[in-house]
């Protein structure tokens, strides 16, 4: 459990790339971990990370867990809790190697997981629920203990250092994804920490962020009236829950999710058709809370799609590109050529709109 | 001279290029370049460099003399702070271009991002001027106090707007020219949209001519089209802020 003293914001430089080849074809994190360390430069070594889909094949209908303990004694009783809820189908340590600036890490760990019926029924609850409330259980509750990855058929990987001795340390090179996702952090108002480093991630959803998330009082608070809660000590975790809430807890589309979370101002509101002034003058009345403010541009993961979503007034950079099924998203368009010489187009995605990818139908299944 | 950015940081690229430039090179053709923040920083003289590729954030910052070609896409805060010379980019640009340009030329045949112009300047003969062949995003002229900002608006997608929203906020000096509509509820409370005059057009003539000439372009088409004037309203828009 962490000290509610610690809980501020961050402001940051952050470097992020991702991309999704919508066909399903998957590849090793070879090229995204090549992306993200040409923009080396943009992060300082105190936190990278990455979010990989389709990596886990072999589990496709498990929850896979990933956690940090800090000691034996955290794991233990982590272990109770998850045992109690869960049938554990394979678990063991998260297979590392020695990397160039990876410092001491704490115990990290992988559950691939099964909700206990029995457990289900008792309680009421969709087994999505019944994870999201045992994640926030797990980081509330038990000390030196983290959840940092919870979803099927993906996986987080994170730790302090710079992204790209990061994917060497979690050995990405041998996993194989149809997305990735890729950060380096550049933390100045919160400490750089394992469970600090980007992605932040609940369910399938990951979430990555360049910016700063003015508004995360009031989306703090406003998530946990649902049930969430906020351990990570850094602004963008909100941002997942958010997600979480908006897409899968009231079934919203994720252009809706965008349009709540980076509104157009009410000054264009009042140049639009009737329609659409409704429309959004809606939005930003039942979901003012979830507005977020500030600077940002974030890439979103979940199993089926990749968004990538700047804030309103443009603060942070973003550039999009295509090359055949492939989307790609980097805070520099280098970071794209860097991996993919010559898209077919690149573009700067405009303030509050989205640039998405979605896995084809055939290869979802 | 032919070198080549192939791999290198941009810290060993610059120096490489002083270096060279040092020892008297006058002409230097960069290949593979791509994400090397600063070239051209703070380079000063009669130097040429071409680069091909895409060149880092702050390209020709504080650059006082050269000329860059850019073959490809800059990414941003291009020509930050720049004080003489000429950025010539053949593809699109991205946010804060000419972030407080004090002088010379930046010339981009594509569009730009966000921010563009934001707070040039210009001291009598110093008048920094940027040229954008297609389309400039929210914010162009941020705070502008001085130079010369044109918007071309060349082939641009049916319905693309031509610049964004917040045009010219916080302006206060300098002038800028769009070849396109601009309405009223894009622009910031500062400036205000007129026709131009004979003087305007007098103004404008000699860098369209140059532009036309970098990218093969027809001036007579260019200037077959209307154009917009936006100057600021005040030239003190906030001198009273504190004053109730």
């Amino acid at each position: 459990m962490i000290n509610d003293i610690y809980r501020e914001k961050e402001i940051s430089g952050c470097g992020l790339s991702a991309y999704m080849d919508e066909s399903g074809r998957r590849t090793s994190g070879d090229d995204i971990i090549q992306s993200i360390a040409l923009l080396h430069d943009r992060s300082n070594g105190l936190g990278g990370g990455f979010a990989a889909y389709g990596i886990y094949p072999e589990f496709p209908d498990s929850y896979a867990f990933h956690l940090f303990y800090d000691d034996g004694a955290s794991q233990v009783t982590c272990e109770e809790l998850i045992h109690a809820s869960f049938h554990i189908r394979e678990s063991g340590p998260i297979a590392t190697r020695k990397a160039f600036g990876i410092g001491p890490s704490p115990i990290i760990w992988r559950y691939f997981v099964d909700p206990k019926e029995e457990i289900l029924e008792r309680a009421g609850l969709s087994a999505d629920d019944f994870v999201v409330r045992e994640v926030m259980k797990i980081n509330k509750t038990i000390e030196g203990a983290f959840v940092f990855s919870s979803g099927k058929n993906m996986g987080a990987f994170k730790a302090v250092g710079f992204p790209e001795d990061v994917g060497d340390f979690y050995r990405l090179d041998e996993y194989r994804a149809y997305m990735w996702v890729a950060h380096g952090r550049f933390p100045t108002n919160t400490p750089g920490w394992w469970g600090g480093a980007h992605p932040f991630t609940i369910l399938d959803w990951a979430i990555v962020h360049n910016g700063e998330i003015s508004s995360y009082g009031i989306n703090k608070r406003y998530v946990e009236m649902f049930g969430y809660h906020c351990t990570m000590m850094t602004d963008t975790e909100v941002m997942a829950y958010l997600f979480d809430l908006l897409l899968r807890k009231h079934g919203l589309p994720i252009e809706t999710a965008c349009a709540i979370l980076a509104p157009p101002f009410w000054d264009l509101i009042a140049h639009m058709p009737e329609e659409e002034k409704n429309y959004y003058t809606t939005l930003r009345m039942v979901y003012g809370s979830a507005m977020a403010n500030g600077p940002f541009a974030i890439v979103l993961g979940s199993r089926d799609m990749m968004v990538a979503l700047n804030d309103r007034v443009k603060l942070r950079p973003l550039v999009a590109a295509r090359k055949g099924s492939i989307v790609y998203v980097s805070s520099e368009e280098s970071g794209i050529r860097e991996i993919c010489p010559r898209p077919d187009t690149v573009w700067m995605p405009r303030t509050g709109e989205p640039v998405i990818a979605r896995l084809q139908q055939e290869a979802a299944s | 001279m032919r070198i080549s950015a192939k791999g290198l940081h941009y810290r060993t690229l610059n120096e490489k290029i002083h270096h060279l430039v040092d020892s008297g090179a006058k002409s230097l053709h960069v290949t593979h370049v791509n994400g090397q923040r600063y070239i051209g920083g703070g380079l000063q003289g009669d130097i040429r460099l071409t680069l091909e590729g895409v060149p880092g954030n702050d390209l020709a910052a504080f650059m006082d003399g050269p000329r860059i070609r850019v073959k490809g896409n800059a990414q941003d805060g291009v020509a930050n702070t720049m004080n003489a010379g000429e950025v010539i980019i053949d593809g699109n640009a991205g946010d804060v271009l000419g972030y407080g340009m004090r002088g010379g030329r930046v010339f981009i045949r594509g569009s730009v991002g966000y921010r563009v112009g934001i707070h040039m300047k210009s001291f009598e003969k110093q008048v920094p001027v940027m040229v954008v062949g297609g389309s400039a995003r929210d914010f162009l002229g941020e705070y502008q106090a001085g130079g010369i900002i044109l918007v071309l608006g060349l082939g641009l997608a049916p319905g693309e707007p031509i610049a964004g929203y917040m045009v010219g906020t916080g302006m206060h000096g300098g002038v800028m020219y769009v070849r396109g509509k601009v309405e009223d509820w894009q622009i910031g409370r500062e400036v205000k949209i007129f026709e131009l005059d004979e003087a305007d057009y007098k103004t404008m003539r000699p860098h369209l001519r140059a532009f036309a000439r970098a990218f093969r372009l027809d001036l007579d088409e260019i200037m077959a089209e209307p154009f917009l004037k936006m100057i600021p309203y005040s030239k003190r828009p906030y001198g009273r802020i504190y004053a109730y």
